[in-house]
């Protein structure tokens, strides 16, 4: 009799709905992190100069992004930027815009952090070779850089993932939105409904992210040795 | 460690600068915007051949989402048929209880249909047009001790759930003892398990809980002043707000409202209820 709620996934098209909420969630996080990653990459390296003027509005853009929190982020892309700015994109692509400027603030401090630990004999003796700057970012510090800022960055896009659940507050139909949809017009039926909602969405999110934190578990562990 | 210091006081500066320069300009901006075109004339809709509704998406039966995935409701059936007499389809964007003011500031849509209560408060940021709806306090009772008259709590307990336009009205009549209670699942608890004669709240509730519920009885339908439901447009939309208004009286003459109750609210309300009890026609 408990149980029976569990009929809630069967009813109309409720199971492909959640699972078409769950490819919103997806897909901002999948493009944001795209974007973000590369501009990430670029600002990152942007601050390894030793122009202080860039590396200082650099750092105030890092600490900006990351001292608001991400719901602040969302209502201040979707509320404030339209009043103020006309600028009236779709919820999803003003997410995605938050979003990616939030990865690439993270992302460059990732990327001079990780930039910054090569020992210093690699560029000393790139730099020996008679490299110019360019070809010494693109083939001596990037290539050493990536394999030490992997685990950060896919810790990054875990968190990331998590995150989108913020969306439904700015009226993104993410799988949190449908699964409250669903769970509020089943409610006189199945008062259950809610455990059993929340529970597949719970194991959505761990399918989704365990992958990932297991492969920067082992990339880590990689680099110990 | 010094130049540290001063170097973090001259960011700070520097960050409270770039925020008050950027809200200047925000609030200039945005001062420009409202002498500017009205994204949510009705010219404009018909133009964009949408109209913009923001709708609940999890209140059943004014706006949820069936099991197909449709919107349906009380208040979505009139957003419909608003936009099929406007001659443009219709476009819902979901929003919750506290959101409701800003998507229409911020024009994520040109109406709100979302079971809005006309408050002197929420009147100074939107524009509300004719109401739709009304709902006010009910009193509930079991039915083989039925309280049909305000005069037969003296001296009794009532329930009340706390922030409540029900809590706010006995607590000013006085003359009851008032057991107050956080959530509306607690409170029908305490009901049923004899803790009080009588529990009130909002009159739309107490109708779909006695449904489900027939040992009790809605013994007061009505109490303390009608609260009203209306659609909401932003602040200084007159030419939404003037259709919306003509378009309200059309319906309520063609008796549309009641139509909607039959077939939205009726079977969440059971037959104690009368359209009447809650539409305006």
């Amino acid at each position: 009799m408990a149980h029976s709620a569990i009929n809630v996934f069967f009813s109309g098209n409720n199971f492909s709905r959640i699972l078409q909420g769950l490819w919103t969630s997806v897909w901002i996080a999948g493009v944001s992190l795209v974007i973000g990653l590369v501009l990430g990459t670029f600002l990152g390296v942007l601050r390894t100069l030793p122009n202080k003027i860039i590396r200082f509005i650099l750092r105030l853009y890092l600490e900006f992004f990351r001292i608001v929190p991400t719901i602040v982020l969302l209502f201040l892309f979707y509320y404030i930027l339209p009043r103020s700015f006309h600028i009236n994109w779709p919820a999803s692509w003003m997410a995605v815009l938050a979003f990616a400027l939030w990865v690439a603030a993270e992302f460059s401090d990732i990327v001079r952090g990780a930039i910054e630990s090569v020992p210093i004999a690699q560029k000393e003796s790139g730099l020996a070779l008679g490299l110019s700057k360019v070809q010494l970012f693109r083939y001596v510090l990037l290539p050493q850089a990536v394999q030490l800022e992997l685990p950060a960055t896919i810790n990054l896009a875990t968190r990331v993932i998590k995150t989108t659940s913020l969306l439904m507050m700015i009226s993104i139909m993410d799988v949190i939105a449908i699964g409250q949809q669903i769970i509020e017009a089943n409610n006189q039926k199945y008062p259950t409904a809610v455990f059993w909602i929340y529970g597949l969405i719970f194991f959505l999110y761990f399918i989704i992210d365990y992958p990932l934190s297991v492969w920067s578990k082992r990339l880590a562990a990689r680099q110990d040795r | 460690m010094k130049k540290n210091k001063s170097r973090n006081i001259i960011i700070g500066v520097l960050v409270v600068l770039i925020i008050a320069v950027a809200a200047f300009f925000g609030t200039k901006s945005s001062k420009n915007n409202s002498s500017n075109a009205n994204e949510s004339s009705v010219t404009t809709i018909k133009k964009r051949g949408v109209l913009r509704v923001a709708v609940f998406g999890d209140l059943p039966p004014y706006g949820w989402v069936d099991d197909h995935g449709n919107r349906v409701g009380y208040d979505v059936r009139l957003a419909r048929q608003m936009a099929k007499d406007l001659g443009v389809k219709v476009k819902f964007t979901q929003v919750n209880a506290n959101n409701r003011v800003d998507t229409l500031n911020s024009n994520k849509a040109d109406i709100v249909l979302a079971n809005f209560t006309q408050t002197p408060e929420r009147k100074q940021v939107v524009d509300f047009a004719k109401p739709y709806m009304k709902v006010s306090v009910g009193v509930i009772s079991p039915k083989n001790a039925p309280i049909t008259n305000a005069s037969q709590l003296k001296g009794k307990n009532l329930i009340v759930n706390k922030g409540t336009t029900a809590e706010n009205y006995f607590t000013k009549k006085g003359g009851v003892d008032l057991l107050k209670f956080d959530s509306k699942t607690q409170q029908f608890n305490a009901f049923k398990n004899k803790r009080a004669a009588a529990l009130a709240d909002d009159n739309s509730y107490l109708y779909a809980w006695v449904k489900k519920n027939p040992n009790y009885t809605v013994g007061i339908k009505n109490i303390g002043p009608n609260q009203f439901i209306a659609p909401a447009v932003k602040k200084g939309n007159k030419s939404l707000l003037n259709w919306t208004n003509k378009e309200i009286t059309k319906l309520a003459n063609k008796k549309f409202f009641t139509a909607d109750y039959n077939k939205e609210l009726k079977p969440y309300f059971g037959k104690e209820v009368k359209p009447s009890d809650i539409v305006l026609n």
